[in-house]
């Protein structure tokens, strides 16, 4: 099957879309024309970048190389979630919790499929390992995030009742337990109504995508169970490290609650 | 019963509070007064083992790090003056089947096994703090931290509580350190009377 592939004038038309959306914009005084152009700039700029980057790095096929894009991949998620909190942990741990959930769930899931799963030779051919990788941390990212948030904001609020739970002779994990569940279930909404939905009302982008490029639905959609199971998995465990790790910090070796380990709100 | 020392303070303090030697008995009230933001509450939240303090402080001889800090709690149970509720209705605050000794509780201050079932959002604040009282004296604990537990009560509900704090000290030999401001309640209930002046908690006579 052949792809039409996209000329320059293509995309300027599509460019136009955005220009015409950021002068509505500015004449109805959203004040957002600036915002839509500097992201859109932004898309063409790091989307170019990445389509030079991938190119080189798939002639490679160097797992040193690869290993340094996985790295760069989970350092920028790390931050990422660190900057979506409310009330993030002062010092290392502010950027710690996301970054080692993320990398342990992300990792394992991924190398467990790459090896197992798609079992290519090598595990590592860039043109899978890059992009699964890829969605794996991104949406575990998204996961960890909405977890964290949730358990450091809740927590922050019914500190008195987490206070309360303790004077009552609970201990720390019966003290936060409603808290860190209900924070669980938050990170995992994101890929259940993923899940839920598949199909009916969104077509997944990954799987689209590989439609517009010529491979066979049936082919395409495999690829798209694969890639939300492995998602789900990935986000489980990133929610599940990320609350038990930030739980466990929001208190001190006696079980008092730590509430000062948390940042003033922004 | 025997008298003897149920709780000590040795050096003991937190925040801005000079280090405290205290000893209480068994059976024995103390009260402790001073104005808003003096400290009393950090110290009782210190004596629970909520916040960090320095100094030392045993339960008969043991010293609290000997305890598991879930155990020292329940045996030295601070009660807030804001009695705090997680779930929908009260009786799931509590473990279930009551005992004799708490059903009786409920009923000295004018409840039922009816009360269970109550919506906690429906419960007023009153209510509230007497049912939280309740529920920190049904895990049995030996010492007693309240901060103002009759704070938001009316005169009659407060002798009530009164009467049923003193109660459960005459069955079960507790020690009571008391946070109060209203000096009528003060002599009613306490043997010996402290005040935290200038970051020092001192006895006085009244």
């Amino acid at each position: 099957m052949n792809v039409v592939s996209l000329s320059l004038f293509d995309l300027s038309l599509a460019a136009a879309l955005v220009l015409v959306m950021a002068s509505l914009s500015y004449f109805m005084q959203l004040k957002m024309t600036q915002t839509i152009l500097v992201a859109a700039l932004r898309t063409v700029v790091q989307l170019l970048l990445i389509g030079l980057i991938l190119k080189w790095l798939f002639a490679q096929e160097d797992f040193f190389w690869i290993g340094i894009m996985w790295l760069v991949m989970l350092l920028v998620a790390g931050r990422e979630i660190m900057a979506r909190q409310t009330r993030r942990f002062k010092g290392v741990w502010g950027y710690g919790v996301g970054t080692v959930s993320v990398f342990i769930s992300s990792f394992v899931v991924g190398i467990f499929v790459l090896t197992l799963v798609v079992d290519n030779t090598p595990w590592y051919t860039p043109q899978y390992a890059i992009p699964l990788m890829g969605m794996i941390i991104g949406n575990t990212m998204t996961a960890a995030a909405l977890s964290l948030e949730s358990l450091t904001k809740t927590a922050w609020q019914q500190r008195m009742i987490i206070e309360a739970r303790l004077a009552l002779g609970q201990t720390w994990r019966q003290s936060i337990s409603d808290i860190a569940r209900q924070s669980i279930r938050i990170g995992l909404f994101p890929i259940i109504n993923a899940m839920a939905a598949a199909g009916l009302v969104t077509l997944p982008g990954m799987m689209s995508g590989q439609i517009l490029g010529g491979t066979p639905p049936a082919e395409a959609v495999k690829y798209q169970i694969l890639i939300m199971f492995m998602i789900t998995a990935a986000s489980g465990f990133a929610t599940l490290i990320a609350v038990w790790l930030g739980a466990r910090h929001l208190f001190d070796e006696r079980q008092r609650l730590s509430i000062q380990h948390l940042h003033a709100e922004r | 019963m025997t008298v003897q020392t149920q709780l000590k303070l040795a050096n003991f303090s937190c925040h801005n509070l000079k280090p405290i030697n205290l000893q209480l008995e068994s059976g024995e009230t103390i009260s402790i007064s001073g104005e808003s933001g003096a400290g009393k509450s950090l110290l009782l939240r210190a004596i629970a083992d909520l916040i960090p303090h320095q100094g030392q402080c045993f339960f008969k001889t043991q010293e609290m790090n000997t305890f598991a800090p879930q155990q020292w709690r329940r045996q030295v149970a601070y009660l807030a003056s804001e009695s705090q509720w997680w779930f929908d209705s009260i009786g799931e605050h509590f473990d279930l089947p009551l005992s004799e000794q708490t059903a009786s509780y409920l009923k000295t201050i004018g409840f039922s096994l009816e009360t269970l079932n109550w919506d906690v959002m429906r419960c007023s604040t009153g209510e509230r703090q007497r049912l939280g009282i309740i529920r920190a004296l049904a895990s049995s604990p030996h010492v007693l931290l309240l901060d103002e537990p009759t704070a938001n009560l009316d005169t009659g509900n407060s002798l009530q509580v009164e009467k049923l704090f003193w109660q459960y000290q005459q069955q079960t030999q507790c020690s009571i350190i008391w946070v109060a401001h209203n000096q009528e309640q003060i002599q009613r209930v306490a043997q010996r009377k402290f005040e935290i002046r200038h970051a020092e908690l001192i006895e006085v006579q009244v």
